[in-house]
């Protein structure tokens, strides 16, 4: 399983684009840090960065990568190897050089303008975004054989994740405006990895106007570390369970 | 050593593969022929368990492969298109595949190697190479460990006529050592020095089985391709 | 004039502590009781305290005394009574230590109670497990300094207040550290006071709470951490300088709530870290300038019902929302103000912003419908709605805006 781990490591990080996606990161920390009048304005520009950016490279790289590897995978699955092996190896190879990619490309220019608490979350759920958006990617990419429509689909899920999940919350928020909402507002949120990153970050900038809102169930959830934990777990079950239902899918899949 | 037994397979729609029976014994070159989409594809990749059958069962040695995966270190396969990491050189796909199959103690045949002149193009990157080349980087690949089990699915496809030569010496060679050789071709005339036992395979089911010999002796004609064309005209 | 009542004051001083002559109690001492030394002491002595444990119960001044503590000995109300009360013209009490007061339904039990007195100082002491620390009622002229008030208050009807002042004029509090009471300074109906340079941290409902108090000034204090950060009520012509409002949280806290708050001044003042900063309803013509507005969740709530007041030269940085209303009515100015959200730019670099900024965003009018929609804060959508916001204005308050944001932060 190491050794096909390194060669997908390998081939990923001599693909262009990671690096591409390396220095464009790194491009645009660096001039939202140096053009910012602080850094506190700057790594909130690059929150947006990290909550859209990041979910959309890494579900389309990973998709495209999964199909155009088709070939290379039916070569290792001829091969005296575990289907499982493989399929692990592939989300081992694109998760460590995506994130790898991201911590280099923002993750440093963090660690040095803003190197606090806020900043390493941060950072922790980029990587945590990475995952879990490769680890969609690949049940993305195994729903279909077709390229296009897998694309298709990952971009689908991209929009859905970043922007239709949200709509239809902020819609459900309005129509049900006079009922108590807080606990299913907690429980929507583990629904979308966006909204779990983003409620991570909002607990660091936000925590102020976030104890300002009614609600007991809310304030103990998000009011201490539990919060933080569960948000972690909730981000990890979502990589562990798309992985889970790919690998599923790629185990009775025939090559 | 490969026992296919009442195997089903079917792709949506289509049925590729539809409760066939056959095995192949050691020591033997077998041709598998059949007109294209007849489900000789289908049936190497479940032997290689790329393809997973909907039902019946295949065994490798006398053991059902399901679920399995260390008899493929007995196995080198030659694909129909062989594509590999478009950034690695030849080199690093030789090393990648000597380092994946380490548990595999045999001795390295690389008589392919320097047959086909792949050493001169060690450094290329795969993306560079031409189809032909391609092709000859998997058969190297499929002889490269010594395996008991050869299944090579169109392998003169591509190939220039030397090394087309070069592989089909190979074969007989290796047919020698005893070891258990699946080729499917469309080209007959290719197989005639080769096979010695013909798997026809027909819409998924198998049409007829016959030794080379009989085959020949059968229809009176010296030629595979004429021989096959008069049975499968005589049915 | 002034200078000549004080030196005749200084003249009458001496000549009086001329007579004055110092009590002392304690073990082995000339008395061993507190009360009895105060009933043999005359106006102008000295009754002082050594170290040691007493338990007198309630003990009363109406002297003109002094009351010294050496040493901080301890005077333990044994959870029943209130500990020193104050009916006097020029007492003082001073370096004691007090604790265990007494909890009454019925009355206000503290500390060091001072009833319709005059000059009355209080200074230096320490004060522990208090149900009301310093309590003060119908008196004047009274000083409450340097002194540490701890309680543990739970909740808000089983403590009471830090400094408590009912009904008096010209106090002046300074230098005190307050903490776990209900309130940590409260008054009502007192005016002419001086605050200054207070602690007042971890109090169950209000680190000051004020009401029906006029002309009073509050400088340098420190708000941190209270149940329900600062109210103040009904008041006018109150001033306020260079205080902290500090990590007051909560759905109901403030940095500071005034409510019925007019003609009043409060400028250089620091709001950090609170849910809101300064909420303001129903209040006119107060000037708020050169505060500084750091990391609030709403920097600054102002309802519709507030009517000319004027925002100058304030800091706002690192705030989630600036400025947050609930109505389209605006009768307030708001101008020169640093706004770190503010996305303009400035031609002729004259450090003026040349188009106006917007400080109310559309998603905190939402937040205030719907509560349940700052969970959403920060999503594409919102930023989506915000930015379409910005460019057709529909729901925020088109006058809510400040002309002449500066780009520069300015030096506070």
């Amino acid at each position: 399983m190491n050794k096909i781990l390194k060669y997908v490591i390998v081939d990923i990080v001599r693909n262009k684009i990671v690096l591409i996606y390396t220095f464009l990161l790194l491009l645009i920390s660096l001039s939202v840090f140096n053009l910012e009048s602080s850094a506190t304005k700057g790594l909130l520009s690059l929150l947006n960065i990290i909550l859209i950016l990041i979910p959309l490279i890494c579900i389309i790289f990973s998709t495209i990568y999964i199909y155009n590897s088709a070939e290379f995978i039916e070569l290792l699955v001829s091969q005296p190897l575990k289907r499982k092996s493989i399929w692990i190896s592939l989300f081992g190879g694109l998760t460590s050089s995506l994130c790898l990619a991201f911590f280099v490309g923002a993750g440093i220019p963090i660690l040095i303008y803003h190197a606090d608490l806020t900043g390493i979350m941060m950072i922790a759920t980029g990587l945590s975004l990475t995952i879990v958006f490769v680890s969609i990617a690949m049940l993305a990419a195994g729903m279909t054989r077709d390229k296009a429509k897998g694309i298709g689909l990952s971009i689908f899920l991209w929009l859905f994740f970043s922007l239709i999940f949200d709509a239809l919350v902020l819609f459900f928020l309005f129509q049900f405006q006079d009922y108590p909402l807080e606990r299913v507002m907690v429980f929507l949120s583990f629904l979308n990895p966006i909204d779990l990153s983003r409620i991570q970050i909002l607990l660091q900038m936000d925590i102020s106007a976030l104890m300002g809102y009614t609600g007991a169930i809310f304030r103990e959830f998000f009011g201490n570390g539990f919060g933080i934990m569960f948000s972690f777990v909730g981000l990890l079950l979502w990589a562990v369970i798309s992985l889970l239902f790919s690998l599923r899918r790629f185990n009775k899949q025939d090559l | 050593m490969i026992t296919v037994t009442n195997l089903t397979k079917r792709f949506s729609k289509l049925i590729a593969l539809n409760n066939i029976s056959l095995s192949f014994p050691k020591g033997e070159c077998v041709a598998l022929l059949g007109p294209n989409g007849c489900g000789k594809t289908t049936l190497i990749k479940s032997i290689l368990g790329m393809v997973l059958p909907d039902s019946g069962e295949i065994e490798f040695n006398n053991q059902s492969i399901s679920g399995k995966w260390l008899y493929r270190n007995q196995i080198g396969y030659m694909p129909q298109i062989g594509r590999y990491p478009e950034n690695m050189t030849i080199s690093n796909v030789f090393d990648m595949m000597k380092d994946m199959r380490k548990d595999n103690k045999g001795v390295l045949d690389e008589e392919l190697i320097e047959q086909f002149g792949l050493n001169k193009l060690m450094n290329k990157r795969m993306h560079t190479l031409s189809g032909g080349t391609r092709q000859k980087v998997s058969a190297a690949l499929a002889f490269l460990f010594n395996p008991d089990v050869l299944i090579l699915d169109e392998p003169t496809a591509g190939l220039d006529p030397v090394s087309s030569e070069s592989l089909k010496d190979k074969i007989i060679k290796e047919k020698r050592n005893g070891k258990l050789i699946l080729i499917t071709s469309h080209v007959l005339s290719e197989l005639d020095d080769l096979v010695t036992e013909v798997f026809y395979i027909e819409e998924g089911k198998l049409a007829f089985h016959k030794k080379l010999i009989d085959l020949k002796t059968e229809t009176g004609e010296l030629k595979l391709s004429k021989a096959v064309a008069k049975i499968m005209l005589a049915q | 004039m002034r200078n000549l009542f004080f030196a005749l004051l200084g003249v009458f001083s001496v000549v009086f502590h001329a007579n004055a002559k110092v009590i002392s109690v304690g073990k082995s001492k000339q008395f061993t009781s507190i009360q009895k030394a105060i009933d043999f002491s005359k106006n102008g002595d000295t009754v002082m305290v050594f170290p040691g444990l007493y338990k007198e119960g309630n003990i009363i001044i109406q002297k003109s005394i002094t009351l010294l503590g050496r040493g901080y000995p301890v005077l333990d109300g044994e959870n029943k009574y209130a500990i020193i009360s104050i009916k006097a013209k020029n007492a003082l009490v001073k370096g004691l230590k007090l604790q265990h007061t007494g909890r009454s339904e019925i009355r206000d039990l503290g500390a060091i109670m001072v009833y319709d007195s005059d000059s009355v100082s209080v200074i230096n002491n320490i004060l522990d497990d208090t149900n009301f620390g310093v309590y003060v009622q119908n008196s004047k002229k009274c000083t409450i300094k340097g002194n540490s008030i701890t309680a543990y208050g739970k909740d808000e009807v089983q403590s009471g207040n830090g400094i408590h002042c009912w009904h008096s004029d010209s106090l002046t509090i300074i230098g005190n550290k307050i903490k776990g009471h209900r309130d940590g300074l409260y008054f009502e109906f007192v005016k002419n006071s001086l605050i200054e340079k207070n602690i007042s941290t971890m109090n169950v409902r209000y680190g000051i709470h004020f009401m029906f108090s006029n002309q009073n000034t509050y400088i340098a204090n420190v708000f941190e951490r209270n149940g329900s950060g600062v109210a103040v009520m009904y008041s006018k012509k109150i001033h306020m300088y260079k205080n902290h409002f500090l990590n007051n949280w909560g759905d109901a806290a403030y940095g500071i709530l005034l409510k019925d708050i007019t003609d009043s001044d409060i400028s250089g003042n620091f709001f950090t870290e609170n849910t809101v900063g300064l909420h303001m309803e129903g209040c006119s013509r107060i000037k708020l300038s050169r505060n500084t507005f750091n990391n609030n969740g709403w920097a600054v709530k102002i309802q519709a019902s507030c009517d000319n007041n004027d925002l100058t030269k304030n800091n706002f940085t690192g705030n989630t929302f600036d400025i947050g209303t609930n109505g389209s009515l605006v009768l307030n100015t708001f101008n020169g103000n640093y706004w770190d959200k503010y996305e303009g730019y400035d031609l002729q670099r004259d450090n003026i912003g040349d188009i106006p900024y917007h400080p109310v965003s559309m998603y905190s009018m939402i937040i205030d419908s719907n509560p349940a929609a700052l969970m959403l804060f920060r999503s594409l959508i919102v930023t989506l709605l915000d930015k379409t916001e910005k460019i057709l204005p529909g729901v925020t308050p088109e006058n809510l805006k400040d002309n002449k944001p500066v780009m520069k932060k300015l030096p506070l």
